[in-house]
């Protein structure tokens, strides 16, 4: 009952924030000065021309009114036309979002590989100097965000050591034969793993750059619950019974430790996301933020709103699908 | 666990004095840029572009840090943009402080309707990509220094927001607060100068950290062109520029990224080690 009572009230919350988010978006949009359809238009336009645009647009009608037909439409899933590139928001949108979800999950993918490994080793090593280094990697990893990782690594293995690339999402070279735009998982399937290894061989940068934040959090707050674990009694016995430190470790005290970084990891992935917008732009990575920028460049409203939306889409939905994994693990939720 | 503590304590003393030292010397040079900085900002010289730092083959010792592709001087142009970035750090840092703990005070300690509205907005807010946020708001308000400041206002009070409002519903709980309604006071007074001291010191190290975003925040918008103007020393602008000729002049790319670096350190150390400072525990 009260696990029901829960996700009712948090399914509410959810779409009141997406609403939220639209109304904010539409109306801070609606302000930004410079009249978009006199840039669509070649110099000499007449008025009749630019009224005629104007009404297509629906740009001709009241705030609240275009409010209401925007909003009506973007339920049917269609989000007009983008007005630089001339063609429906929706396919346009929906056309860059794999390769930013790839990206993310890539770099979360890493995050987790690389935190998990320094929570192990500081585990593993406590009291040493190695975990002390772990300690102060942690701590320069949390401070310094993704953008400037990204400038790092590009000057490091762009250019130093050119062994990585630093720009966009694959080899123009490459014949590419994708039907799909989730060109890494399509690449799997068709066994093509030259192309894979070039994809990611490409993302391999920026998911790096938007993985070391997340990894140093990882690496601190599963260190700690590992060794707030260790001392345990079950540990304790598990050792007592002969088990090496490494089978304690990995087998007992990992098991209980990593649900607190679960949660953890689960609200970060957002701002990982979000991070994408700019690091795109930095490795010119045909993703949505990078879209995005361009969007705004070239006050293109009906593009940057789809945009935006589909962001706050995928943000709550993370936020909600978190938020229920978490109230069936919580024992005291699910039998209440 | 307590041979940790002490650990930490020992650790952070050194952390705190070597980012207050580097913070203390990047506002003293920007205070004192125009006695300081060796050039004009804007001052440019085709005939001295792209020359490399003094210590390298082919340098002119005028320019200890080499000239970019204008042939402006690259240490006078950090300095100079130390005075952007440390503005932007402090009335951006300082204004969003005030308002984010305010809302977080009055939703954690008032509850009810305010409460729930104030959550629901935060919530709204957490939905959006901040970059994406600021960049459109940089478009709505114009480029320039207020802008800028206006659009960090605007997106991060909720990071403030947050940590209060958790911080003053714990607060809300405790003896101090029920004696100080017993003994007659308000509830704005009880809010004000009984919770408010308290969390306190949760503020300025959330503070010490806003300051670093607002210097990153800035130098992404540079970054993608949206800042002040084009011409203007900021640090974003200066890599902005450095990552197009980085193949034929390193020195314009990694001199401003290093002390934005060194910066975002030592604001966010400066939290920490404060942090530390400030825990009751740790004490």
């Amino acid at each position: 009952m009260n696990l029901v009572r829960i996700i009712i009230v948090r399914l509410a919350t959810t779409i009141v924030t997406l609403l939220g988010a639209a109304v904010i978006v539409f109306f801070v949009i609606r302000v930004v000065p410079g009249n978009p359809i006199a840039m669509m238009l070649p110099p000499g336009a007449t008025d009749a021309d630019i009224a005629r645009l104007t009404a297509l647009y629906g740009l001709d009608k009241s705030i609240p009114e275009q409010f209401v037909i925007w909003l009506t439409r973007a339920l049917q899933g269609d989000f007009g036309t983008s007005i630089s590139l001339r063609q429906p928001v929706m396919p346009l949108v929906l056309g860059r979002l794999p390769a930013t979800l790839e990206l993310s999950i890539f770099a979360l993918v890493l995050a987790v590989m690389i935190g998990g490994t320094m929570a192990l080793t500081g585990t593993r090593f406590r009291g040493t100097r190695t975990e002390a280094g772990i300690d102060v990697a942690n701590g320069v990893g949390l401070s310094i965000p993704d953008f400037l990782w990204a400038l790092v690594l590009i000057l490091l293995f762009g250019v130093l050591v050119p062994v990585f690339y630093v720009s966009g999402r694959i080899s123009p070279s490459l014949d590419l034969p994708f039907v799909t735009q989730f060109y890494v998982f399509e690449s799997l399937v068709r066994l093509r793993f030259d192309l894979w290894w070039d994809l990611l061989k490409h993302m391999f940068m920026p998911a790096l750059a938007l993985a070391i934040p997340l990894a140093a959090i990882i690496g601190q707050l599963l260190k700690q619950s590992l060794k707030e674990t260790m001392h345990l009694d079950y540990v304790v016995l598990a050792r007592t019974k002969g088990y090496g430190e490494n089978h304690v470790i990995l087998f007992e005290a990992l098991r209980n430790a990593v649900l607190p970084t679960l949660t953890l990891v689960g609200v970060q992935f957002t701002f990982l996301i979000g991070g994408t917008v700019i690091i795109e732009r930095l490795f010119s990575y045909e993703g949505l933020g990078n879209m995005a920028i361009d969007a705004v460049i070239n006050r293109d409203l009906p593009l940057i709103q789809g945009i935006v939306i589909v962001f706050a889409l995928l943000f709550t939905v993370i936020n909600l699908v978190v938020d229920m994994t978490y109230a069936f693990l919580n024992p005291r939720l699910r039998h209440a | 666990m307590l041979e940790g503590r002490a650990l930490t304590v020992r650790r952070s003393t050194p952390r705190l004095w070597l980012s207050a030292s580097w913070l203390a010397l990047i506002s003293l040079a920007a205070i004192f840029a125009p006695l300081v900085a060796p050039h004009d900002p804007l001052a440019q010289d085709l005939f001295a572009a792209r020359l490399p730092p003094a210590w390298a083959e082919g340098a002119d010792p005028a320019y200890l840090l080499g000239t970019d592709s204008l042939g402006r001087d690259v240490l006078t142009r950090i300095i100079f943009g130390a005075r952007i970035a440390l503005t932007v750090a402090l009335v951006a840092g300082l204004a969003t402080a005030i308002i984010g703990s305010t809302l977080g005070l009055l939703a954690g300690y008032l509850r009810g309707w305010v409460d729930l509205v104030i959550s629901r907005i935060v919530d709204i807010w957490l939905a959006f990509p901040p970059v994406l946020f600021a960049i459109l708001l940089i478009a709505v308000l114009g480029t320039g220094l207020s802008s800028i400041i206006i659009a960090i206002i605007v997106i991060d009070w909720t990071r403030f927001c947050r940590v209060v409002r958790a911080e003053a519903l714990n607060q809300s709980a405790m003896d101090y607060v029920t004696s100080a309604k017993v003994a007659g006071r308000t509830r704005l007074s009880t809010m004000w100068r009984e919770i408010g001291p308290n969390v306190l010191p949760t503020i300025c190290v959330l503070l010490t950290i806003e300051m670093g975003i607002a210097v990153i925040v800035e130098a992404i918008l540079s970054f993608v062109n949206l800042s002040i103007s084009t011409d203007a020393p900021t640090w974003g602008g200066m890599i902005a520029e450095g990552r197009t000729s980085i193949h034929q002049a390193w020195w314009v790319l990694v001199f401003p990224l290093i002390v934005l670096f060194l910066t975002v350190l030592s604001f966010s150390q400066l939290g920490e080690g404060l942090k530390d400072r400030f825990d009751p525990v740790l004490r």
